[in-house]
């Protein structure tokens, strides 16, 4: 969060009322029709894909430390004749069920939990799949007391630390440091229509233009598309949907979800853990581009190709 | 009462100015500061001697990243590393107004090139690596520069084998950087594990603000975490929370004597002994070179010894049956574990 100097409100709305009358600045709708499509109501969550995907699977409750976080899920099941740990933030599509799983915002105990089913696979040699599905980790007084940005940077840390193979997959909606919380793997895969941001688009309207409706602005300048993250160095594949959005066919959708986690399972089993590890550093290392005057103009980040597919 | 709720720092100063507070000239000469706690006056000079610290009240003032250098160390005792990275602008970013405008008016106000200084320096002799971050640069956010030069204080500092020191003073991840300014999160936190590798030790300040992307990376990983008096620490602001929540908090939300109560933190360390807790704690966990802790053992601790000896061997010894009861995998599913 950064910005300039606050100026008076009613100043910023004249400006930024002219702005947005002037056409100095194109929306585009179809970035913004891709963003709603990632938190589509009927988009399938976490369980969905995991219940259709996995059998056997057990879900595991609590963090051992406090109490049980609904809006984190994880546990272990079978995935293609292996064992696989799962874990991932879910949301609820009725309103009694949104508020149980607290909109998929987990609290410190989410990420204990997470981080203790990890750390079982990790000691029994499973591979471990996360489902990255939130509009952030959850903005509470309690998260905040019990040690939410502990939480959060001690599973970077412990998924980091991994020797088995860890895959995260973007399925919706990833916003800020609760979704990356789960995010340190050797593959990070992006569902087509799902996001990867540092703030979600409301967020940013409020924070830099401070003004909520701003959000599809916001969403202009972060550009946070599965096919920019590739661009990026973000995102290492971008996993096609069936036509029309996940949300229109859930067994398809997690079907092709199901292949290619197969597939990149089987290209990091092939690896040892001390590859596995170098990889899963430099490819986070050379994230973001700067300039240096010794190293060259700009370090190199990205791809320049659009992905495959 | 203050917005902290209360001040930990007991200043003879503050007693001794508290008689005649009234009488204190209003009239602020050009080099002075007002103190927003407790409106004293100070000039320039006063504040810089007494570390930016408000010698009535003991209000913590913003201090440069290269003033921090100096207070930390020896006046001019540093040498600062790779000072000339600089921002680009990946998204060509613009809000209310475009990034690249945002990072040149930041260099020309503080003459500096990005939001964290990284140098080599001593604290009370032993020698470190340090990265202190600015907040008078953009917010102090982390933005591609921030991360990379923190990653590479950690790299160093473990090829070096000399401990590392961390000041954060950051309202998190630099929007303007968007997704890339994300993951130097991820990028901070893997790069400090280099240490924890090499067994050196991270030494964490948080000043105020130390929130965000930033606490919710490095900034929670030292090894041993001291705070600035009111600091705050938070991964979301209090306006954030009342805004999504509606819950009402209290004044000292996430201040740094609420977190040291919740056990966020180490200790809240006023910034006048700042230097020296510092160097003291270095001087246990990082001995600099001849003066490694001798770990022979006193005749103290070898006078225990056999005294627990001597008890142990008059114990009477108990009954197989027992031990065997206890003792897991004989066979009784129900006993405990042992």
């Amino acid at each position: 969060m950064s910005g300039g100097k606050p100026d008076g409100p009613s100043f910023v709305r004249r400006v930024t009322g002219k702005l947005g009358r002037s056409s100095g600045v194109q929306v585009d709708e179809d970035l913004w029709a891709s963003i709603q499509l990632a938190r589509h109501a009927e988009r399938p969550y976490t369980l969905d894909y995991i219940n259709r995907i996995t059998s056997d699977f057990e879900e595991m409750h609590g963090d051992r430390l406090f109490g049980d976080d609904p809006a984190m899920v994880a546990g272990f099941g079978r995935f293609n004749d292996r064992a696989v740990a799962f874990v991932g933030q879910q949301k609820g599509r009725d309103t009694n069920e949104r508020t149980y799983r607290n909109f998929g915002m987990a609290s410190p105990e989410g990420y204990r939990k997470s981080m203790r089913v990890m750390e079982i696979a990790n000691r029994m040699g499973m591979p471990i799949v996360t489902l990255i599905d939130t509009p952030g980790a959850f903005p509470g007084a309690s998260a905040e007391e019990r040690g939410q940005g502990g939480a959060i940077s001690r599973s970077m840390q412990l998924m980091w630390r991994l020797d088995v193979p860890v895959v995260a997959v973007v399925i919706g909606e990833g916003s800020s440091g609760g979704a990356l919380g789960l995010g340190i793997a050797d593959r990070v895969l992006m569902l087509e229509n799902s996001t990867y941001s540092v703030i979600s688009p409301e967020g940013a309207s409020a924070i830099l233009w401070r003004d909520a409706s701003q959000a599809k602005r916001a969403a202009q300048a972060f550009k946070p598309t599965a096919a920019n993250c590739y661009r990026w160095g973000v995102a290492d594949a971008v996993i096609p949907e069936p036509p029309g959005g996940a949300h229109t066919d859930h067994e398809q959708a997690a079907e092709i979800l199901g292949q290619y986690l197969q597939r990149t399972l089987l290209e990091l089993e092939a690896q040892t853990p001390a590859e596995r590890r170098v990889v899963r550093r430099e490819r986070f290392r050379r994230l973001g581009p700067l300039r240096d005057p010794e190293g060259g103009v700009a370090m190199a980040s990205g791809r320049d190709a659009p992905p495959p597919g | 009462m203050s917005r902290v709720g209360r001040n930990i720092t007991v200043s003879i100063d503050r007693l001794r100015h508290l008689g005649h507070r009234q009488d204190r000239p209003r009239r602020i000469a050009s080099d002075a500061s007002t103190c927003p706690k407790c409106d004293s006056h100070y000039s320039g000079d006063e504040m810089h001697r007494n570390l930016r610290v408000c010698p009535a009240c003991g209000h913590h003032f913003p201090v440069t990243a290269r003033e921090r250098l100096e207070q930390l160390g020896e006046p001019g005792g540093y040498v600062e590393l790779w000072s000339d990275l600089r921002a680009a602008d990946p998204l060509q970013f613009t809000d209310l107004k475009p990034y690249v405008d945002r990072i040149r008016e930041a260099e020309t106000k503080t003459g500096m090139n990005e939001a964290v200084v990284c140098a080599e320096l001593e604290v009370r002799r032993v020698p470190c690596v340090a990265a202190i971050m600015d907040f008078s640069f953009m917010g102090g956010s982390m933005g591609a520069v921030v991360g990379e030069k923190l990653a590479r204080a950690c790299e160093h500092a473990a090829q070096k084998g000399i401990p590392l020191i961390i000041l954060s003073s950051s309202g998190g991840a630099r929007m303007q950087e968007g997704t890339l300014a994300l993951m130097q999160m991820a990028k901070t936190v893997i790069a400090l594990d280099a240490l924890a590798e090499a067994q050196v030790p991270v030494i964490m300040i948080l000043a105020h603000p130390t929130t965000g992307g930033v606490w919710a990376s490095f900034a929670s990983l030292g090894d041993v975490t001291y705070a600035e008096p009111g600091a705050l620490i938070a991964f979301s602001g209090p306006r954030v929370i009342e805004e999504t929540t509606r819950e009402v908090l209290p004044a000292d939300f996430g201040r740094a004597e609420r977190q040291l109560a919740n056990g966020q933190v180490d200790a809240v360390v006023d910034r006048r002994e700042l230097a020296a807790r510092i160097g003291r704690v270095l001087h246990i966990l990082a001995p600099p070179d001849g003066e490694a802790l001798v770990a022979a053992p006193s005749g103290w601790a070898q006078g225990g010894a056999e005294r627990v000896g001597r008890v142990a061997q008059s114990l009477p010894s108990l009954p197989g049956k027992i031990m065997g009861r206890i003792r897991p995998g004989s066979g009784n599913d129900d006993g405990p574990a042992a």
